[in-house]
């Protein structure tokens, strides 16, 4: 087989070729191209709904890549630098769910930080792993929780010397960056291996200016979400091994949970979008840094806000910023971050990405443009003119060490009993509670509730925060084990 | 040969206009912009393919802009323009000797070149001494913007492309606060006629009546605009537009006009009763 170049699109390039072909369907989707189903055709246009076909020899299967999608494949390992990777149309869950998979079985201690997202739980779920948590560092200014620090992952090592991997969110959702590269030295040199949460940060691959990525870190694995900064369709994601890690292995665990039906339009997505990044990224990360950090300098301007960047570096538990993430402190205009987010939506018709209890994230991409970012900031400047207040009362947020008492696996599966939320206070939870966005669990299976979790419950709800997980949807009931 | 110029109204509707010769075309950071010849309407100007003024009409939107609140707010000093490259508010603002100060935020510095070379006819005050011309985004100008001018007038494009920012809420707001405790602001309201252009004016409206305390629409037959009907918003802190005209000091300053005259001030104020109700239930909802 001949190298292919990035400037090739392998699958997209098969999608034209079978469309010239005119193939006449007798296989599945049963739409037909949309002939059998005009509405659909009217809601996506004619050309997407086409490229809605199933896998076939000229179009590769997923499950099993030999031709377009092992070449579409070879050409994002080469692009993000990775051994190999792997095609994902699960979401970036699946990912983060497919390496846990890979390193952990039963019983096996996984050293994460709590900040993570409910799809690595998730995955503890799955997998019986034990989590081992890692106090991330909080700025109490801000009230986020921050990176893993060096120091905090070598005191687990010793207190947990049979731990298999570490997880580093790397960034985080608030582009918080650990120290990578020592991370995987300390991990490596202890037989550990190094999973990276990387779903914002598929810039990093593209730009010099930015933070280290999880491959150039050395990292064994890496979960990242192409659709949210690389520009693919939502749901499409990569998983990035490196040259330690066995190819086959992974992929019959990803095997184990991913459809057998992928769909072409995720996979062409992840095609072009790798090939327009590995051709054009550089350039338009820094025009989105540019856009970031003009939309940061005039936010500070207006005052009372704080978007902060890399000023906030400290060596550790903030080894490194992303600058294209613009994460705005609302505190001093009195205030939650949810109570701005929902009024810029509600009021100014402006949806960014998420709000917590003092912060907002507006989320600044390659698809943003100056005019929209003006109007970000003239939105803000005026919710600080007409609704400035005092602070007093808002409450920051705090890390809320958890106290693991049973594996995820047990806790789910345990024998439980639903309980008004105010009677739980010393009882074992049994399922999720999360604000979400950003979807960091509160709670999660087999944790003590403690007095000081169920006051942070009722604040966020009185806020407005939407919080999900648990089996009751307006979370009056918990789940929590029977007789523990 | 036949040379026309088609702007779509809708997507079902257009206008045709006979051209004799293109001017100009020419590409900014932020739009298209061209210049025709024609034998009905004289020179135009077109932004990315519409209309913002022709020789033959502009007279009407440029001085219903001006003289509706500068025959309201009796001393005007300091006057703002957003977007209005063109000049014609500016040369129908630069009449009042009053006025000290004329600022003008337009985002693109080719329309205001093309315009002092090819349309002199609204560009001729441009180089007037009162005349202040920033050439940023409106949005971004008026934020630092507080107490600082006694007329603001939105002389924007449309609600879509490098125009959407000057029919949003946090605009409005912005112009709120940089104007004095009796300004008034002035704005261009779309057309009540097709569906889509109505909608963007009940969007707009219900923008502005949630800043300002007193908030009315006006009024004028522009034959190039879609429709030909077209409206004005009048948002302002103090003054009424009708009740607080003063038809004897507006008309002892002899300034001439072709469109505007105070009598056409009340009147402009009364809309057609469909136009009214889709105002009142924007109005109802708040």
């Amino acid at each position: 087989m001949t190298k292919l170049s990035q400037t090739e699109a392998p699958i997209y390039e098969a999608l034209e070729r079978f469309r010239q072909m005119r193939v006449v369907p007798f296989d599945v989707p049963g739409h037909k191209r949309g002939r059998g189903n005009h509405e659909l055709v009217e809601l996506l246009g004619e050309q997407c709904v086409s490229l809605d076909i199933n896998s076939m020899k000229p179009l590769d299967n997923l499950c099993h890549p030999v031709s377009v999608i092992a070449e579409a494949e070879d050409l994002a390992a080469e692009a993000f630098g990775a051994a190999h990777a792997f095609l994902m149309v699960g979401g970036t869950t699946s990912a983060v769910q497919s390496m846990i998979l890979t390193v952990c079985k039963r019983g096996d201690k996984l050293i994460l930080p709590r900040n993570v997202h409910r799809s690595i739980i998730n995955a503890l779920v799955l997998s019986g792993a034990k989590p081992v948590y890692v106090n991330p560092d909080v700025d109490q200014r801000l009230g986020i929780s921050l990176g893993m620090s060096v120091t905090q992952l070598e005191q687990a090592i010793i207190a947990h010397p049979d731990a298999v991997a570490v997880l580093v969110n790397n960034p985080t959702y608030y582009g918080i960056c650990s120290d990578l590269s020592s991370i995987v030295k300390l991990a490596h040199g202890n037989g550990i291996e190094v999973l990276v949460d990387e779903a914002h940060g598929t810039h990093f691959y593209f730009s010099d200016d930015l933070p280290i990525s999880a491959m150039a870190a050395g990292a064994d694995m890496s979960a990242v979400s192409m659709h949210k900064s690389g520009g693919s369709l939502t749901q499409s994601s990569y998983l990035l091994i490196g040259p330690a890690v066995n190819a086959g292995y992974v992929r019959q665990i990803i095997n184990l949970t991913q459809t057998t039906s992928s769909s072409y339009l995720l996979l062409a997505s992840l095609d072009i979008s790798r090939r327009n990044l590995a051709l054009r990224g550089k350039e338009e990360f820094a025009r989105v840094v540019a856009l970031a950090e003009y939309a940061r300098a005039e936010i500070n301007d207006i005052g009372s806000y704080y978007a902060y960047s890399r000023e906030l570096i400290n060596g550790g538990s903030i080894f490194d910023y992303d600058v294209t993430k613009l994460s705005v402190n609302t505190i001093d205009i009195g205030l939650a971050g949810i109570e701005v987010y929902d009024i810029l939506r509600d009021e100014y018709n402006i949806q960014i990405e998420f709000g917590d209890i003092g912060n907002i994230l507006a989320y600044i991409s390659i698809g943003d443009r100056k005019q929209d970012v003006e109007r970000l900031v003239s939105a803000l400047a005026e919710v600080r003119r007409r609704y400035q207040r005092d602070k007093t009362g808002l409450l920051s947020q705090e890390y809320i060490d958890p106290q693991v008492v049973i594996t995820p696996q047990e806790a789910f599966y345990a024998p439980k009993e639903s309980l008004p939320i105010d009677e739980t206070e010393g009882r074992i939870c049994s399922e999720f509670v999360m604000c979400y966005p950003p979807g960091i669990p509160i709670l999660a299976p087999g944790e003590k509730i403690t007095k000081q979790i169920l006051e942070y419950i009722r604040y966020a709800k009185m806020k407005g925060c939407s919080l999900t997980g648990s089996e009751d949807p307006s979370i009056e009931v918990l789940n929590v084990l029977r007789g523990v | 040969m036949e040379l026309w110029f088609s702007e779509r109204h809708t997507p079902n509707v257009k206008l045709s206009i006979r051209v004799e010769r293109q001017l100009f075309n020419g590409q900014s950071d932020f739009q298209r912009i061209d210049v025709f010849e024609t034998k009905e309407f004289g020179r135009f100007l077109t932004l990315d393919g519409y209309i913002m003024l022709t020789e033959k009409d502009e007279f009407i939107y440029h001085e219903m802009m001006t003289h509706v609140p500068m025959a309201v707010h009796p001393s005007v000093e300091r006057a703002l323009v957003i977007g209005g490259g063109d000049g014609g508010v500016i040369r129908e603002l630069t009449r009042y000797d009053s006025i000290k100060q004329i600022d003008i935020a337009e985002i693109d510095p080719m329309v205001v070149e093309v315009c002092k070379k090819y349309l002199p006819q609204t560009a001729c005050k441009l180089d007037d001494p009162r005349v202040n011309i920033y050439f940023e985004d409106g949005l971004k100008f008026m934020r630092s913007k507080q107490d600082t001018y006694d007329l603001i007038i939105v002389d924007s494009t449309d609600p879509f492309g490098p125009g959407e920012g000057l029919f949003t809420r946090e605009f409005y707001g912005n112009c709120y606060k940089a104007l004095h405790d009796d300004g008034i602001m002035v704005n261009q309201h779309e057309s009540p006629f097709y569906t889509e252009d109505a909608k963007a004016c009940q969007l707009a409206h219900k923008h502005i009546i949630v800043n300002f305390p007193i908030s009315r629409i006006y009024q004028a037959h522009i034959p190039t605009y879609p429709s030909g009907h077209w409206l004005f918003g009048f948002a302002s802190k103090n003054y009424h537009p009708v009740h607080d005209l003063d038809a004897a000091a507006w008309n002892k300053r002899g300034i001439k006009t072709r469109y505007y005259t105070t009598r056409l001030h009340t009147g402009a104020f009364a809309l057609p009763a469909y136009v009214e109700e889709f105002l009142e239930n924007v109005e109802k909802e708040y």
